[in-house]
């Protein structure tokens, strides 16, 4: 039990501590050490309710986890985290059809899990979906892991023929996912907003 | 027990209800008993029909949801049954017709058949607390009468004859079901005064 303590502890630092103390970790063969955006987190969920939703999907990951935090402990809103991507697919839908304003949260490797569900229910019955996907696997990646699903986020974006834009100054989110929301809606389409590595890291 | 005998038995509960089925057979059978604004026909995109649900589900306390789901679209998307147990709609039925088969593709065995997988077990491994097992028309009118009373999360796993109709064909588009669904629910929320 101690151990286990002593590992969230570590992993799972909490909201209040200073951020150059949390989500540390080094970048192989590099010196700089990078953590996730706690303030930039706090900006992209501040846009999501003042763009009026209060319906989250997601799968966690390293990137949104911040974010899904706040999303966890705020009583306004409805966090759904699912077991796989393309769940909130079908759960974004209903919450279409019950009128609900939601956004769906996933990993850009989730987005490629997920892409017959967008296709053959949401560009097929014309559900909008108003995606926000962490962009890994891109410019300054130092996993090898993420970079084959980076490389190829755009180009599958391009052929599923869904509108996409980079999400890079913190400055901007806001209006972008309001936008992106916006856009789905009036295209009956899935949208999607990227995060990048300049929004989500420090 | 043909699944055309369940929907049958149950057709007259669902004229109040939100309703989302899956493509193929079961979507064929609901529709040739007489469509209804409330029901959504999923016909491609398999697995999701029980996602849909959860999500009318979550965002419509104040109305019953029934997914009428199948073996062969279950299967494609397992991880369904722990996070509807996660966030244990109430006001959710989840039915599922299990005839063993890929019928709509060509009838080729599902992992269920000669009861090899057991749809139950992984329901309630999952965490599902209600979970009914009907074999003949009567267990699957009671069990659906059953969880409609119960107004908890339930599922039912109804063992099936692996049968369809004889036609497919609806005078229905895609787009058109899924913008009069929506319609009718928010409609619905209007005259209520509700909360969609």
């Amino acid at each position: 039990m101690m151990r286990r303590d002593a590992w969230i502890a570590a992993t799972r630092p909490r909201l209040d501590t200073p951020s150059t103390t949390r989500d540390t970790f080094r970048t192989p063969g590099k010196s700089r050490a990078m953590t996730v955006s706690y303030d930039n987190s706090k900006i992209i969920f501040d846009g999501i309710k003042a763009a009026g939703i209060r319906s989250i999907s997601a799968l966690p990951e390293t990137w949104l986890g911040p974010l899904l935090q706040r999303a966890e402990d705020d009583p306004d809103v409805h966090l759904l985290q699912v077991a796989k991507e393309e769940e909130a697919i079908g759960i974004a839908a209903g919450a279409y059809f019950a009128g609900m304003p939601h956004v769906l949260l996933m990993q850009n490797h989730g987005f490629l899990a997920a892409i017959n569900g967008i296709v053959s229910l949401a560009q097929l019955y014309r559900v909008p979906l108003c995606m926000l996907i962490a962009l890994r696997g891109h410019w300054g990646e130092p996993y090898p892991w993420h970079t084959r699903g980076g490389i190829v986020t755009e180009p599958v974006l391009r052929a599923l023929e869904i509108p996409f834009e980079y999400a890079r100054d913190p400055q901007q989110v806001a209006k972008q996912i309001r936008e992106a929301w916006t856009f789905s809606h009036s295209s009956l389409s899935p949208v999607a907003l990227l995060l990048t590595r300049d929004l989500m890291e420090d | 027990m043909e699944r055309d005998e369940c929907l049958q038995m149950i057709y007259p509960e669902l004229e109040d209800k939100l309703v989302v089925t899956i493509m193929g057979a079961c979507a064929q059978e609901l529709y040739n008993l007489g469509h209804r604004e409330n029901f959504f026909y999923l016909q491609h995109a398999m697995g999701l029909a029980s996602s849909i649900g959860l999500g009318l589900a979550t965002h419509l306390p104040n109305e019953r949801v029934v997914v009428l789901d199948g073996d062969g679209s279950v299967l494609m998307n397992l991880g369904t049954f722990a996070t509807l147990a996660r966030y244990h709609p109430k006001n959710l039925i989840h039915v599922i017709f299990d005839n063993g088969s890929l019928l709509s593709t060509g009838g080729f065995e599902s992992h269920t058949s000669s009861g090899v997988t057991d749809l139950d077990a992984i329901a309630r491994g999952a965490g599902i607390r209600h979970v009914a097992h009907a074999v003949t028309t009567l267990d699957f009118g009671e069990a659906f009468l059953a969880a409609v009373e119960r107004e908890d999360l339930s599922v039912i796993v109804a063992k099936v004859a692996a049968v369809g109709p004889d036609h497919y064909g609806m005078d229905l588009e895609l787009g058109e079901n899924a913008f009069r669904f929506r319609r009718w629910i928010q409609e619905r929320a209007r005259t209520r005064g509700g909360t969609a």
